[in-house]
């Protein structure tokens, strides 16, 4: 299949080893993945902090890079989530926009839902000798409904011991914009988060969004907590053969 | 006329205090946790929960459709069964209308069941520089008024003290009011209850005029309906010569058949109860049995303002159930005085500032109160898309004056999305300084690197490995 990247502008940017990851795993599966040369940024941001103009802007850049891709793939729940859930509000009833997204939106998968729903796989071929602690975000639990998909993937990583975060159905506290203008209260969140990941005896902290994994990582960092994050992509990428190549490594410096 | 406690600062900065507060923070976290996790098991119970909750959404949303009617048919059939009903466009008008009332009874005491609607207009206050002293009999309400406090939830107006507090509260505040404390009172709960229900006794005995809210209205028969818990309620509306009830006008539902479903809704997602322990209902004055003088004060008080909002009017399907207090991880951590008004957690984030019109910077600052985690939505008996609604009035608020410094970050990220060559711009740009970025970041960004680390810059976008790779096949 030729599946279309959506890499996000975090991702972009912060976390290429994902969208390394996600190209390396679908090809791996035998599919095509193609990198849309004009995509952005799906307007999550703005759209949340209030700036709905810029955020139509950028649905409107979105919807014309991947204009009649068979799949839309994006290694974020809650961008995926933006795409689906909050573009059909962004343009007016009968416009050209809301045409497009109406066509658009039912191709854009998180990358679980792609691979259960659409490649019907969940055994991946992947190699992970680790224990992993796993928190459902809550754009892909509440808005997205991933459920199980996530687990399921998890649990066929030969080697890998799942674990599950305490409270997964509470917020970690990244909330975009809301970890800076409610820095308290998101670093108290954030910091419960945290410490029932480290409570797991989990060596890696895994979601489906680097943002939030950004967040309670960014914490775990400065605890010295020994536990290191990881995007699911980066999991379900490994085999024996790139396992051997990388010697993990559980505290970066903290920058 | 505002529900916001005077002098409020702003969401975030009330809420750095209630952070620290760390017995706050261990008594939200043990009440809130009790009351989500009864509530899960009530409403698991049932298994057309969902389409209960369609049913209690639509019915609101139709009631409030057709209000105008509802309302005029409301007034017929409570002045039909003896009742007197009176409008009120504000919370100035409704406290006249209370005063005048009371004054005509003679009385210069008056019993209280709790009510948000009278905690909105600040009734008390009123009724006080009219000579007018209310006695709140709810235990919780009680508290928080022999205290001086300020309720911070909707169910549970004290959930932020302990109970240690409360004894004192109780053995320094209760002879004031009434019959005192016991001596050698014990932080014990049955204790305390016993001290409030034998200081409530007295009053409910000597009080002739009582003031309520209600949870419902029905149109047809009109009945007026309460919901409690301690009977104080059923005193108040059943012992007093007069009855006064000041009731929001969205609390309509047109049929007593409707009631039935939010009968099953509010209830468990309320208290976690099946059904609560007391339900008063009465329409109008019924001959030698209760109070044989009734008024209805319908409140509109900023109501039909929220109904011209097409987006913002789902608040008012709102049942004061406090479920989506109960789960919100930020009301969790900073408990309801932080919001600045009657009406905390994510339902005061939506209602607040809709009814006041985003006139404050506590107003505008209510809609960021939320990681949009989608919680408050997934609990509401009434589907209210608390998320949807906050990111609507988040829009509002960036219109309002203010907030240099997050529109120019709005306008630097918007102008570095807007091609693919500006963000690899800004992408070069910020490569060409890892490894410098310092572990503490001024200014705005100390908000982020105060508590959490900044990841490391990669060397190379995903975007520019993508060119090389494609240039290397």
């Amino acid at each position: 299949m030729r599946i279309a990247l959506f890499i996000t502008c975090v991702n972009d940017t912060l976390f290429p080893d994902t969208g390394r990851a996600v190209v390396e795993l679908l090809e791996r599966l035998g599919h095509e993945v193609v990198f849309p040369q004009g995509q952005t940024c799906c307007g999550q941001m703005h759209y949340n902090t209030g700036y709905r103009r810029p955020a139509t802007k950028l649905a409107v850049r979105f919807v014309q890079t991947f204009d009649g891709a068979d799949a839309v793939v994006v290694p974020s729940a809650s961008c995926a989530a933006m795409i689906r859930e909050h573009y059909p509000r962004l343009g007016r009833s009968g416009s050209r926009l809301s045409r497009k997204v109406a066509a658009l939106a039912p191709r854009v998968y998180d990358l679980t839902e792609l691979l259960v729903d659409v490649l019907g796989v969940t055994d991946v071929d992947a190699y992970y000798p680790h224990r992993v602690a796993y928190h459902p975000t809550c754009h892909g639990l509440r808005m997205l409904g991933l459920g199980d998909r996530p687990y399921r993937l998890l649990r066929a990583v030969r080697g890998l011991d799942l674990v599950e975060v305490g409270r997964p159905e509470e917020c970690c506290g990244f909330g975009g914009t809301f970890a800076l203008k409610n820095s308290d209260v998101s670093t108290a969140m954030g910091a419960d988060k945290a410490r029932q990941a480290v409570d797991t005896g989990a060596e890696v902290l895994c979601m489906v969004d680097n943002s939030c994994l950004m967040h309670v990582g960014g914490i775990l960092q400065r605890q010295r907590s020994g536990v290191r994050v990881a995007h699911i992509a980066e999991i379900l990428a490994r085999t024996e053969t790139s396992e051997a190549a990388v010697s993990p490594t559980t505290e970066e410096a903290d920058r | 006329m505002s529900a916001t406690f005077l002098g409020m600062p702003p969401f975030p900065e009330a809420a750095r205090a209630a952070v620290e507060d760390s017995q706050l923070r261990h008594n939200l976290h043990k009440a809130t946790h009790t009351i989500r996790d009864k509530r899960g098991q009530a409403v698991g119970e049932l298994d057309d929960w969902a389409e209960l909750r369609s049913e209690g959404a639509a019915i609101k949303e139709h009631t409030l459709r057709h209000l105008d009617r509802y309302l005029e048919q409301v007034e017929e059939s409570v002045q039909r069964a003896g009742g007197t009903v009176h409008w009120a466009s504000d919370a100035a008008e409704a406290n006249a209308i209370v005063t005048r009332l009371v004054h005509g009874t003679g009385q210069s005491d008056v019993v209280k069941v709790k009510s948000m609607a009278t905690q909105e207009i600040e009734l008390n206050r009123a009724l006080e520089q009219a000579g007018i002293t209310a006695y709140e009999t709810d235990l919780a309400e009680l508290i928080v008024q022999l205290g001086q406090d300020l309720p911070s939830h909707i169910l549970v107006p004290a959930i932020h003290l302990g109970r240690a507090r409360i004894r004192e509260i109780f053995l320094e505040h209760m002879a004031r009011w009434g019959v005192p404390a016991p001596q050698g009172l014990t932080d014990d709960p049955r204790a305390l209850a016993e001290a409030a229900r034998v200081h409530l006794r007295e009053r409910f005995l000597n009080t002739r005029t009582a003031i309520s809210g209600a949870n419902f209205v029905v149109a047809d028969s009109g009945t007026t309906v309460v919901l409690e818990s301690e009977g104080n309620g059923r005193m108040c509306l059943t012992l007093p010569e007069t009855l006064i009830s000041v009731v929001g006008i969205e609390k309509i539902v047109p049929t007593f058949d409707d009631l039935e479903v939010f009968m099953q809704l509010l209830p468990r997602s309320s208290t976690g109860e099946r059904m609560n322990p007391y339900t008063s209902m009465w329409s109008g004055v019924a001959p030698g049995d209760g109070p044989q003088e009734f008024h209805l004060v319908l409140l509109d008080n900023g109501r039909t303002d929220v109904l011209a909002d097409t987006v913002g009017r789902q608040a008012l399907r709102c049942i004061r159930c406090s479920a989506c207090l109960n789960a919100c991880p930020v009301y969790e951590r900073t408990g309801g005085h932080a919001y600045g008004s009657v009406y905390p957690g994510p339902i005061g984030a939506i209602l607040t500032p809709q009814l006041q019109g985003m006139s404050s910077e506590t107003d505008r600052s209510l809609p960021y109160a939320s990681s949009l985690c989608g919680a408050c939505y997934e609990v509401c008996p009434v589907a209210i898309d608390i998320p949807e609604v906050l990111v609507h009035l988040r829009e509002q608020a960036v219109e309002g004056p203010g907030r240099t410094g997050e529109k120019a970050m709005m306008a630097g990220a918007e102008a570095a999305l807007s091609s693919p060559a500006a963000l690899e711009a800004a992408q070069r740009a910020a490569s060409a300084v890892r490894g410098a970025v310092p572990r503490h970041l001024p200014g705005a960004a100390s908000a982020w690197t105060d508590t959490r680390s900044v990841p490391e810059i990669p060397e190379e976008s995903f975007r520019r490995w993508w060119k090389k790779r494609g240039e290397e096949r």
